[in-house]
Parts: C-alpha cells; structure tokens; sequence
C-alpha cells in the first residue's frame, strides 16, 4: 500500500524526548487528503493512488475542466492533487487518507521545493573553495578557469557556473516522525525539510528505510 | 507572534512549574544525571547571569565559580531533567543580561540583595 500524504509546512521548533534531549522539529499541517482517483496496472500501465489537498470552498475558483474531472471522480475539488507511486491495495476513490497512516518512530522522505535563493555564485551555489581574501590576492570569489588553453579549448557541458539557485525540487531521506497529533492533523518530523514556512510538501514513506 | 499550530506543540512541554526568578539570582538547580544504569539528583547551585524566554525553548543560564575557574551552564526551562529549582537569594541587579561578571572577580563579584520595592 502506498503510504504517503499531502501536508504544508507550518514551521520549526523543538521538543524534548522523554529522556530530556531537545530535539529539533519541523511542525507539518499534513491532510486530511482524499483520494482523488486509483491507477492500476490493467488501466493506466503503472499503479498509483492520487490525492487531492485543501478542499476549495469556493465554487468559482475551480476551473470547468477541473471541475469536471472532480465531478466525474464524485470528490469535492481540491487545490493540490498529486500522484503517488505504490500499489493502491484496498484504497478506494473517496477515501480519506489522515496522519495516522504514519506512526511514532516511521522513517518519512519529505519533498517539497527549496527556498529561491537568487542568482548566486559559485562559492555559495556549488561550495567551490573561492581565493584568498588578503595576501596581495586578487582572486577572491571567482570560477577560476572554464575551458583551460588549446586543448580541449572548450568549456565542458555542465560545468557549474553562477546562476539560479534554490526553488527546485528537493527530496530529504529518512527523517522519523517525532509525534503524530490526529486532533490538529499534525506531524512532527525531526530536522528541517524543504521549502518556506506554508510551502506543500508530499511525506512518503521512507524508501531506503532499513526493514 | 508564533504560529498558533507551532505553540499548540509547544504548550504540551511548557506547562511545569518553576518558580520565578530573574537575573541577579542565586538558585539551586536539581538536575537528574545518569551514571550508568542509575539516576541521582545533582545540585548545581550559582547566579543566573541570563533568562531566555522563548515559550517551551526558554532557557536560563547560571555561572558559578569552582575554584578560579568559571562553568556556565545552561538549563532548559521545561527540560524534564530537572526536578526542581529552589531561588536562595535575590539579588539586585541592573541588566538582564549580566556579562560582565565573567570578567570580575573576589569582593568585585558581589551583587546586592534585592529587598522589597526595587
């Protein structure tokens, strides 16, 4: 069964564990989600289950081909839909997926899109070591050479250089959940994952955890 | 302002009770410690040279002097560890945050009572 939901990062704090040590955590509103449709294999060639987040209240904020699609499926639409890969198992469309599909102690990998950071250099963007900053030196933060003298001559496909930095796709691996809160539908996950604070994140079941 | 969902977490772990005290104090800290497989209470008595106050992340720094050598350390309010912490003297001070006694010593490290109505 694909365990995996939909949530949106409230923010950081800490709390202690029952030994007394601190522990960093990364507070997630996550679901109530629905599933929105089920893929299977005979069907669709792969099989997934889809969850729809964030119910919209507002009926003309939907747009007529989404609102078809909801209509057609029987779920009231949802802001956020996204596909998960897994066997859909006894899942059916309609049902409610909540936090306790994960329990105290699971190992979750949490995707979600980095903060942007800007057009950045390369010490910052790719941690080159950068020059000296005294001594007489004048090179400082630069990329140093791109493509050396005759041979090759060139400078190499995908060597890193400025540019954007941050807003892509992120996936942390194996961060335990701390706490599940099914009153307020709240997951504590150790550590710091992905994104700004009310950023979508997608918590899946840890894919390298150790069984 | 803290997010309302962020301190719903907090509130769980910042609800024991511990008296009030403010910089300037002296307090006795009961703090459990493990050696081994057994637990005992250790005392660690000093002044508290700063308060932290940060909901359920609060802490309280106190300094003492073993020997010439100052130890500071610092104490989560909230920290299950501790079982109590007992105020022994007020004193008065005009900072929050008092620094500056790390750099004094002997006679020049005394702080005044705090008596009623300062």
């Amino acid at each position: 069964m694909a365990k995996a939901i939909i949530g949106k990062k409230v923010g950081m704090t800490q709390v202690f564990s029952e030994d007394g040590i601190v522990v960093p955590v990364t507070v997630v509103l996550a679901g109530p989600c629905v599933v929105t449709e089920v893929r299977t294999e005979e069907k669709d060639g792969y099989s997934a289950i889809q969850l729809g987040f964030d119910e919209i209240l507002k009926e003309s904020k939907v747009n007529k081909p989404m609102a078809g699609y909801f209509k057609k499926q029987g779920v009231k639409p949802m802001k956020f839909l996204k596909e998960f890969r897994g066997d859909a198992g006894e899942i059916t469309v309609g049902q409610q997926v909540d936090v306790n599909i994960f329990e105290e102690g699971d190992l979750v990998d949490v995707q979600g899109t980095s903060i942007g950071k800007g057009f950045q250099g390369v010490v910052k963007r790719y941690g080159f070591a950068g020059g000296p900053k005294t001594h007489g030196s004048h090179f400082h933060r630069a990329p140093g050479s791109i493509g050396m003298c005759e041979f090759p001559g060139e400078t190499p496909k995908g060597k890193k250089m400025p540019g954007r930095m941050g807003g892509k796709k992120v996936t942390v691996q194996n961060l335990s959940v701390v706490k599940v809160i099914p009153e307020t539908n709240l997951l504590l996950v150790k550590g710091a994952i992905p994104g700004h604070d009310d950023a979508i994140v997608y918590i899946k079941e840890a894919v390298k955890a150790k069984k | 302002m803290k997010n309302k969902l962020i301190e719903s977490v907090e509130a769980a772990f910042s609800n024991k009770e511990i008296p009030e005290f403010r910089s300037g104090d002296t307090v006795k800290v009961h703090f459990r410690i493990k050696e081994g497989t057994k637990e005992r209470v250790q005392i660690y008595e000093g002044l508290v040279i700063k308060v932290h106050n940060n909901s359920s992340n609060s802490t309280f720094t106190v300094r003492k002097m073993v020997g010439d050598i100052g130890v500071e350390r610092i104490f989560p309010f909230y920290s299950p560890k501790i079982d109590k912490v007992e105020l022994v003297r007020k004193g008065r001070v005009r900072q929050a945050r008092l620094y500056y006694m790390r750099e004094l010593r002997g006679k020049a490290a005394r702080i005044k009572e705090r008596r009623k109505g300062f």
